[in-house]
Parts: C-alpha cells; sequence; structure tokens
C-alpha cells in the first residue's frame, strides 16, 4: 500500500504524517509512507486544502488531520 | 517511538461515539446554559477579585489594570470558544471544494460579493492559500473573483470579529465586517479588471490535474459537533496565549498611559497616521487576537476609529508570510498589485472612517 502525505512541511501535515504512520503500523500493514512537499506535484492532485492524504495515489482526505482510530478505519477500508 | 503514540490517541481523544451521540441537543443545550450564566457573572466576579480579594483600590491605575485583565481574558476566551464552536460546525457543511463549485461558473461583480462572504465561512490556513488558488483557477474561476476569496478568507474571520464585538462592542464588528467585505469585493473586481492572467506564475496555467478530489461530505450530527469540538481545541488551543498577552499589554495601556497620549500619533488631527499605520503594519505578523485587545486600550487613549481599523486589517490582511507563499503561484507585478490594491482599500476606509465618525 503506497501512503502519501501532501503538504509543504506545516505542523498540521507533520501530524497527520504521524497519526498515518501510527495508523499503518498497529494494522500491520505492508506499506510505504511518502511526503509530497513539492507544491507543484501537491497541486497536480487537486486538493484545494493540506494537509492530505492519498492511498495508492488516490486522495482520501484533505484538511483534516484525524485521529489513529479514524484512520485506521480508513487505511483498513 | 510506541509510547509517543499511545500519547498521541489519548490526547487527540475523541470520546466514544456513544457518549457524546447520546441526547446530543441536551448536552448542547445544557452547555449554552452554563456558558450564559457563568458568562454573565464575569464583571461582577473580576470586581471581587481585584478589589475585595486583591484589596486594590478602583480608582488606581493598578486597579483598572488588573479589572481589564481579569474581565476582559475570560470573557474574550468564553466568546471564543462559543463562536469557534458554532462556526466549525457551519464549516462541516461548506467545504473548499463546495465554495470552489458555487463559484466556478460565476460572473464577476455578484461572484466578487459571493466569493467575500464565502471567504468568510469557507475552511481556510494560509498555508493552504496556494493549493487553493490553483484549484480555483484551474477550475475556470476568474483571477479577480479568486482574489475576493483570497482577500477576505485571512481578514474577516470569526477571531477577528469575536475580539471586536467582546471588546469594542457589535457597530464596531460590523463595520469592520461589511467595510472588510467591500474592500474584498472591490479590490478583487479591480484586479479582475486589471487582467493580469498573463502575471500568474506559468507553470500553474500548464499544470495538469490528475483527479478532481472531492472527498465525501456526508457526516451525522454528531460528526459535525465533533468537528467544531475540534476546531475549538485547535484553534482556541493555538490563539489563547496571543488574546493572554495582548489584553496584558492592552491592560497595561489603559492603566498607565495617560489620557489622550495617542491622539497626537493616531488621532484623527494627524492625517499621514493611517498611510503610516497600514506601512507599519504589513510587515508585522501576529493575528487578530493579539492585535485587537492592544488596538481597543489605544482607542481609549484618544487614538481615532479609522486609523486603528487600518492598522489592524493591513497587520492581518496584508501578512509578509502570506506574501511570500504567494510567490510561489504569482508573479512580482502581480503581488505588487495586490498589496497595492488591497493597501489602497484600507487607506480609504481608515479616511472614511476619521472623517464621519
Amino acid at each position: 500500500m503506497k501512503i502519501q502525505i501532501l503538504g509543504t512541511g506545516c505542523a498540521k501535515c507533520k501530524k497527520l504524517a504521524k497519526n498515518a504512520e501510527a495508523a499503518a503500523q498497529e494494522l500491520r500493514l505492508d506499506y510505504e509512507l511518502t511526503k509530497v512537499t513539492e507544491m507543484q506535484e501537491i497541486a497536480g492532485f487537486g486538493v484545494l486544502m493540506t494537509p492530505a492524504l492519498a492511498i495508492d495515489g488516490q486522495v482520501k482526505l484533505a484538511g483534516k488531520v484525524p485521529s489513529v482510530k479514524d484512520l485506521k478505519g480508513l487505511l483498513s477500508a | 517511538m510506541n509510547h509517543q503514540t499511545n500519547e498521541d490517541m489519548t490526547t487527540e481523544g475523541t470520546a466514544p461515539r456513544s457518549f457524546l451521540s447520546k441526547y446530543l441537543g441536551l448536552k448542547i443545550g445544557l452547555f449554552l446554559i452554563a456558558w450564559f450564566l457563568l458568562y454573565r457573572q464575569l464583571l461582577p466576579l473580576a470586581r471581587f477579585l481585584s478589589y475585595d480579594l486583591i484589596g486594590l483600590q478602583p480608582e488606581s491605575h493598578l486597579g483598572s489594570a488588573v479589572e481589564f485583565f481579569l474581565y476582559d481574558t475570560p470573557k474574550v476566551l468564553m466568546l471564543l470558544v462559543l463562536v469557534v464552536f458554532g462556526v466549525g460546525v457551519l464549516r462541516s457543511f461548506i467545504t473548499p471544494e463546495l465554495t470552489r463549485k458555487i463559484l466556478s461558473g460565476r460572473r464577476e461583480s455578484t461572484g466578487n460579493v459571493l466569493a467575500a462572504l464565502l471567504g468568510v465561512v469557507t475552511p481556510f490556513c494560509s498555508c493552504s492559500a496556494v493549493p487553493l488558488f490553483i484549484g480555483f483557477v484551474t477550475a475556470g474561476i476568474p483571477l479577480g473573483i479568486t482574489f475576493s476569496f483570497l482577500i477576505s478568507a485571512p481578514m474577516v474571520n470569526e477571531i477577528a470579529l469575536v475580539l471586536l464585538f467582546g471588546l469594542l462592542g457589535w457597530k464596531v464588528a460590523a463595520l469592520y465586517f461589511i467595510t472588510g467585505i467591500l474592500i474584498a469585493t472591490i479590490a478583487g473586481w479591480t484586479i479582475g479588471r486589471l487582467k493580469l492572467e498573463n502575471h500568474v506564475e506559468d507553470w500553474v496555467r500548464e499544470i495538469q490535474v490528475n483527479q478532481a478530489a472531492m472527498p465525501d461530505n456526508r457526516q451525522s450530527w454528531e460528526d459535525r459537533t465533533r468537528f467544531g469540538i475540534e476546531a475549538v481545541q485547535d484553534i482556541v488551543g493555538r490563539v489563547w496565549l496571543y488574546v493572554v498577552i495582548g489584553i496584558l499589554i492592552g491592560a497595561a495601556i489603559h492603566g498607565f498611559v495617560p489620557e489622550n497620549f495617542m491622539a497626537g500619533i493616531m488621532g484623527k488631527s494627524a492625517w499621514w497616521s493611517v498611510p503610516v499605520s497600514v506601512l507599519i503594519g504589513i510587515p508585522m505578523y501576529t493575528n487578530a487576537a493579539g492585535i485587537i485587545p492592544v488596538v481597543e486600550a489605544l482607542l481609549g487613549k484618544g487614538a481615532a476609529l479609522g486609523t486603528v481599523l487600518a492598522f489592524m486589517m493591513s497587520v492581518i490582511a496584508l501578512s509578509f508570510p502570506e506574501m511570500v507563499i504567494l510567490r510561489k503561484v504569482l508573479k512580482p507585478r502581480l503581488i505588487a498589485t495586490f498589496i497595492a490594491v488591497v493597501g489602497t482599500g484600507i487607506l480609504i476606509v481608515g479616511y472614511l472612517f476619521n472623517l464621519i465618525i
């Protein structure tokens, strides 16, 4: 599973990356987490708010930092 | 690492689903009643604390400063909690994607007004200004309408309005709201007329948007309530310190700066004070929460309302960090135009209020 965190490095982006990491670990997923910080690339995803999270290239949430619990739900769906 | 994860889960602490959802309406009702009862007791409480408990003299400098601090701090923080919660719930309905949908296909003028109004309620943070700008422009929303949104979103927000209402009364808050919307509308419209589309960075126009990300926004009332609570934790958690420091400085000005001290510098008679206030405001970067308590105290010392409003708008709307962020998508000439047009709008507002009030 490819998890991408879209954001230019604001506090919320770091928090989302940390929560997503924790959620993926708790689910024992086989994942690869990358941070997309280049503005051009973020814009290409079509998101209007950062931070955003994409799973296998599909944007799943934008402008929010859900809890680890909610992220687990999102990642296991 | 493991320890950190656990901590995160508890501090994020979304209450178990069943707890919040049971009697949701009743809980919100009880919260509101408790809020109003407490709010009404704040002034007597502050007086009791400063004059009876600490034993200061009501007429003394220190006494009035302490009372001002003890009354205004909880008052503003309580107002913030209430309003940020309400706006948070409202914002769970209005996503930036929805705003874009409403604005695309609008003609200018009505589109400018709408964009300025939507800027107030759409969730926005300056770190998202660039993706939002690109998302709007690639959706075919005219540049001027996009700017109306980008001007109003940071300038006219619930935090500024709450602080103005709490410290200066509803008339000044309403005045700020109306003039802020007017500036955003007219400045955006003007930028649209100047035909500066080719001063957007080239890569923005060439960008290929691979997908229209439209996250699902169907939520229960419980989710929306939680969204409101999270907004309170996030926003009030971030600005409370600014509020306290701002009120502390304000209290010091209240108690110790002589009456009419500001009249010569920021009063009506000093015509140059409006442009100087705007210029000083641009590099200054603080949020509404920090600047308004200071502004309130300055007004009490003879500063003119127009000058003070101009200063405040300039601090909030024309911030240096936001220009740096926007520089990624705008060429220098468009940035300069943006600052000039908005700055002129603020100047006019400043002079107008000094003239009529």
